[in-house]
């Protein structure tokens, strides 16, 4: 093992406030599966861009998804939701278990998927309409609540998404008229409104400036006592900060995985190794 | 081994800065000539319209029928534009109203729908060709397939000849203006399990409004300038008519005939009637860029 990898562990865990890596990888073992992903296949046309993918997400705990670009790591997130779909000429084949159902089947209507599996996307995607319609929207399209139910789901959501109080008093403005990182935030809060089992981040601090991306970090350490949460990230730091488990993709294949402390300490594989420590990607 | 850099020779680095400087120049030099040109004629015509559209530009244009001329006699009632404004509002308002929906969805339909496909691509190309279609030939069109089996012009024809004309202006804007959509605001949408539909509805429209209403003001500004498809369906008319049944007049119409008549009197009202309908137009375009830029 290479001194730069322990530099990365030793590094995370001392700065990290969100507990220890070793006690959060503990946690992932011992958690139950709430998402299994089994002999998954993805194409693109006739291109295949993930290769018999089998893993699972633990149940409320945080999986790192990192690989360098174009290993299928953001693929494979855009399965769990089926956003794939939206596209003619994307196609996957195999499971993904919820319950002992597979989601992706046709059979499996795709707006519940998406009410259990919610997805935040990699730059801020308000809705060009008030901060509270922003949040109510995905609300409506799933439940029929008064208004006061509305108003307390509303301020619950924006509350657990950390930006109740930056918000609370301009709900009827114009929610592009927020920052990015309230924007991202707001994107969270309407996100969990739904009340989802799962949440995907696919990139979601890119875009944004170091306490913003460190305010959503702390968020998603607090938001995996509710939610099983799926993270892709190309910043390694961020996966040794937030994940409990951490999956490396290579060229649409999964190469490891493991939990965090074990990754990014003890990792087996030596392109594993040579990614977390930097030597390419 | 790596190679000695390259020794840079400064004195063609030079000329060759002297020579961009000059053509720098040039080239600004003609884009201010061309713009001065432009600008040129455009104020020539403004001006003009101002000249002789002010004299006849009174309360009493607005307020009374065609007249025959008072040409040499003093105590005759002077003419005015009543019938033609009350032609135009009527064919134009009647006109939007049936070509933006149906502008609409089919400008939905090209970039909600049919991006690709051979279809769309089709429609696409039908749409373009007929929006640049001489607006004659959409005259003649309405002529055969209304006027004629109607037996005779009215204003419904023209209010569809103007309908057809603004069909594919608003296509065009309505699918620019849903194209310039990042497909992540989409994706967005869908992935909170919305239909498609709800997502074009509530948010799409909603994110591309002022450059579909910029369209349809556009469009309102375009046919209320045209007089050759209301030559062969609504024809024009001599008196105030609210009858979608019969002959109707029309703004472009009226100046068409009141300037070709020879009495300087009704040619007058015409260069008056040709002014308010560049006024009109001129305040729908600021409308517009209003519009266009408060969306910043």
């Amino acid at each position: 093992m290479s001194s730069s990898t322990e530099t990365v562990a030793t590094e995370t865990s001392s700065s990290s406030s969100f507990g220890g890596l070793q006690a959060r990888s503990d946690a992932a073992i011992n958690a139950t599966a709430r998402v299994s992903v089994r002999n998954l296949d993805f194409f693109y046309g006739e291109t295949k861009a993930l290769k018999s993918i089998n893993f699972d997400l633990p149940e409320k705990q945080v999986t790192g998804m990192i690989g360098p670009s174009g290993c299928g790591k953001s693929t494979l997130l855009r399965v769990l939701n089926r956003m794939y779909s939206l596209y003619p000429g994307q196609r996957a084949t195999g499971e993904v278990l919820m319950d002992g159902r597979n989601m992706i089947a046709p059979s499996v209507d795709v707006n519940e998927l998406r009410a259990k599996v919610g997805m935040v996307f990699q730059k801020p995607t308000p809705f060009p309409m008030s901060i509270y319609d922003n949040v109510a929207f995905g609300i409506k399209l799933h439940e029929r609540l008064s208004k006061a139910q509305m108003d307390e789901r509303i301020e619950w959501a924006l509350s657990r998404a950390a930006i109740w109080d930056e918000v609370k008093d301009r709900l009827d403005r114009s929610a592009l008229g927020l920052s990015g990182g309230q924007q991202q935030r707001l994107c969270i809060a309407r996100t969990i409104a739904v009340r989802p089992e799962v949440i995907l981040f696919d990139e979601p601090t890119s875009a944004l400036d170091p306490i913003s991306t460190l305010k959503i970090e702390e968020l998603i350490d607090e938001l995996k006592r509710d939610f099983t949460i799926a993270i892709v990230t190309h910043n390694m730091q961020q996966a040794a900060r937030c994940a409990d488990q951490v999956a490396f993709f290579y060229l649409g294949e999964l190469v490891e995985i493991a939990p965090a402390a074990q990754m990014f300490t003890a990792p087996k594989q030596k392109r594993t190794q040579e990614y977390i420590t930097g030597r390419f990607g | 081994m790596i190679p000695a850099a390259p020794v840079k020779n400064l004195d063609v680095a030079r000329r060759l800065g002297a020579r961009r400087r000059f053509m720098d120049k040039l080239v600004r030099l003609l884009c201010i000539a061309a713009m001065l040109a432009g600008l040129f004629f455009l104020a020539s015509i403004l001006f003009t319209l101002l000249w002789r559209g002010i004299p006849a530009l009174d309360l009493h244009v607005f307020t009374t029928e065609f007249q025959p001329t008072t040409y040499g006699d003093d105590t005759a009632l002077r003419g005015g534009l009543m019938h033609a404004i009350t032609g135009s509002l009527i064919q134009v308002v009647l006109a939007t109203l049936i070509g933006t929906p149906i502008g609409l969805l089919v400008g939905t339909y090209l970039a909600e729908y049919a991006r690709a496909s051979a279809l769309g691509n089709a429609v696409r190309f039908v749409s373009d060709v007929l929006l640049s279609a001489p607006s004659i030939l959409i005259g003649l069109f309405i002529y055969q397939l209304i006027v004629l089996p109607m037996g005779g012009f009215s204003g419904i024809a023209g209010v569809l000849a103007l309908a057809v004309i603004v069909i594919p202006v608003v296509v065009r804007t309505t699918e620019d203006m849903l194209q310039l959509i990042p497909n992540t605001l989409r994706e967005a949408v869908m992935g909170l399990g919305a239909p498609k539909w709800k997502m074009i509805m509530l948010v799409c429209y909603k994110a591309a409004m002022s450059g579909i209403v910029t369209g349809v003001l556009l469009a309102i500004a375009r046919i209320a300038g045209e007089t050759a498809p209301l030559l062969l369906t609504s024809f024009g008319n001599n008196v105030n008519s609210f009858n979608l049944g019969s002959a109707m007049s029309s703004l472009p119409i009226a100046i068409y005939q009141q300037a070709n008549s020879g009495f300087p009197d009704l040619i007058a009202i015409a260069w008056t009637g040709a002014l308010i309908v560049t006024l009109g137009v001129l305040a729908i375009n600021v409308a517009a860029r209003t519009l266009l830029k408060t969306r910043g």
